[in-house]
């Protein structure tokens, strides 16, 4: 390659002599952002579940003081790692590990790491939100079949809790595979990292990242199509079978959702 | 005469809005009881005393002679001898038909699903939902919900089914369907306490009716009694209001 060569040929170039280094840190990415982003969900899962237990009059004072205190405790991580930039966290979490504790992270562990609870404390939010939007009615009815909190939440609620987030929990997922960028700081072996690389030994920005691009753009596109299908899937048929008619046994009822 | 249900001296304030007020009534074995009264005057918050959505402020609730706010039942198991019907339906949304009449079955009563889904089916067959076990409930009528969540109370054979103003959410023409199923329920000698604003049903069906307002039994006695020759003020009034209309 020279100096004269345009930006295409250098495109060409970069993916055939970088191309399999890009897809292994588009692996990495990924990688990343899908543990993240399911560790993260259930952080969120089990605090959401947690910061909405009703306090009945019928709990001791103990037991609400302990509450009172736990709740705290995890406002806290919510507010701290949702008030912080990733990329700060990347680096406290990274280097103080290694200062404090004397604990050597892989940067590939760090990284999830990261992702993980910054994740969490932002689906801990959504899920909560999740839940408090199902119809009261919806725990009633669970209570007066004899239900207790965490059989309504487990066969009632959280069905619906979960369906309604799944939206935000993809917007979650396309946030992280986008923001795993910034774990190019701590030296994770991902995407962009690999393109700084390349770009670095030739100088050419434009050409590295818009292949980059292209691969980002690919990657969230399918996250986002397949959570979409995981959707559509949940949701369950929009027709229903009529049970055991004798004369019209294929019978099928076409109804305009009501709700 | 067995008294499934009896509660003294019961009141229930929200902050200081005194809601009840002093509340002695029973219902016993067999009774089918309707509540009527202003909207507003406390019918729904008695009901929801007694199977605890609501929790007393003061008074005692007591199930076959055990005070329940006493009494080390909990709260879970003592709903499961009382079953309720919403004004909402609240049928569970992520649940089929038939699903909704089985979960509590198999995970409150612990019975095996293919004995809980025979009693769903038997109960479904009752209300006349058999044939939309597989629809969600997104996919039927206000009528339907209704019926489907009468049968899902009774699928947890209940000792008494308590009423909260079943067909005041539903529209005019869909109101027959959901009234048939409750007398048909009534003649089989189910345990009834309705609240309900449809006079109709009261005088035809109830064994006593129950006049409320802003708090307060004013009258508890035989639906011949409370419509014809009321003994109150306040019960001839809201008669007069609602029966002119």
């Amino acid at each position: 390659m020279s100096a004269d060569s345009t930006s295409l040929q250098w495109i060409m170039y970069f993916i055939r002599e970088y191309g399999t280094l890009f897809l292994y840190g588009a692996g990495i990415t990924l990688l990343i952002a899908l543990s993240g982003t399911i560790i993260g969900f259930m952080i969120g899962l089990v605090i959401g579940v947690i910061r909405t237990i009703p306090m009945d009059h019928n709990k001791g004072s103990m037991n609400r003081f302990a509450y009172k205190i736990l709740n705290f405790l995890l406002l806290c991580y919510i507010e701290i790692f949702r008030g912080t930039p990733m990329i700060v966290q990347a680096m406290v979490v990274f280097y103080g590990a290694a200062a404090v504790f004397g604990i050597h992270m892989s940067t590939l562990w760090a990284g999830v790491f990261i992702v993980s609870i910054n994740t969490g404390a932002y689906m801990a939010e959504i899920v909560r939100g999740g839940i408090i939007s199902v119809d009261q009615g919806q725990f009633e009815a669970a209570h007066s079949i004899g239900m207790t909190h965490w059989q309504t939440m487990v066969n009632i609620v959280l069905p619906q809790a979960i369906r309604n987030i799944l939206p935000a929990t993809s917007n979650e997922f396309v946030i992280n595979i986008k923001d795993t960028a910034v774990l190019s700081v701590i030296s994770v072996s991902e995407l962009f990292f690999m393109g700084k690389s390349a770009a670095g030994t030739y100088y050419r920005f434009f050409e590295v990242n818009a292949i980059i691009c292209v691969i980002y753009f690919v990657m969230t596109f399918t996250v986002t199509r397949i959570l979409r299908l995981i959707e559509i899937k949940i949701d369950g048929p929009s027709v229903f079978t009529i049970h055991g008619s004798q004369t019209v046994p294929e019978a099928e009822f076409r109804i305009i959702n009501r709700e | 005469m067995d008294k499934i249900i009896e509660v003294r001296h019961l009141s229930k304030k929200f902050g200081s809005n005194e809601v009840l007020r002093d509340i002695n009534f029973s219902v016993s074995k067999g009774e089918v009881v309707c509540i009527i009264g202003a909207s507003g005057s406390g019918k729904s918050t008695l009901l929801r005393c007694l199977n605890l959505l609501e929790y007393p402020t003061s008074g005692e609730v007591l199930y076959h002679g055990q005070n329940i706010l006493e009494h080390n039942m909990t709260n879970a198991m003592y709903r499961t001898k009382l079953g309720m019907v919403f004004q909402q339906f609240n049928l569970f949304n992520n649940l089929t038909v038939l699903q909704n009449c089985v979960v509590g079955q198999v995970k409150v009563l612990k019975k095996d699903r293919a004995a809980a889904e025979k009693t769903a089916m038997q109960y479904l067959e009752h209300v006349g939902m058999s044939q939309f076990i597989n629809a969600k409930p997104g996919q039927i009528s206000g009528g339907q919900k209704q019926r489907v969540a009468i049968a899902r109370a009774l699928s947890m054979e209940p000792e008494a089914l308590l009423f909260d103003e079943p067909t005041s959410a539903l529209d005019p023409e869909l109101v027959g369907e959901v009234l048939k199923v409750m007398k048909s329920l009534a003649k089989s000698g189910l345990t009834m306490l309705v609240v309900t604003h449809e006079m109709g049903f009261a005088r035809e069906v109830s064994n006593r009716v129950v006049f409320m307002d802003a708090g307060v039994i004013v009258e508890d006695d035989l639906p011949e009694v409370i419509f014809n020759n009321p003994v109150n003020e306040r019960t001839r009034a809201f008669l007069k209001r609602v029966l002119e209309d």
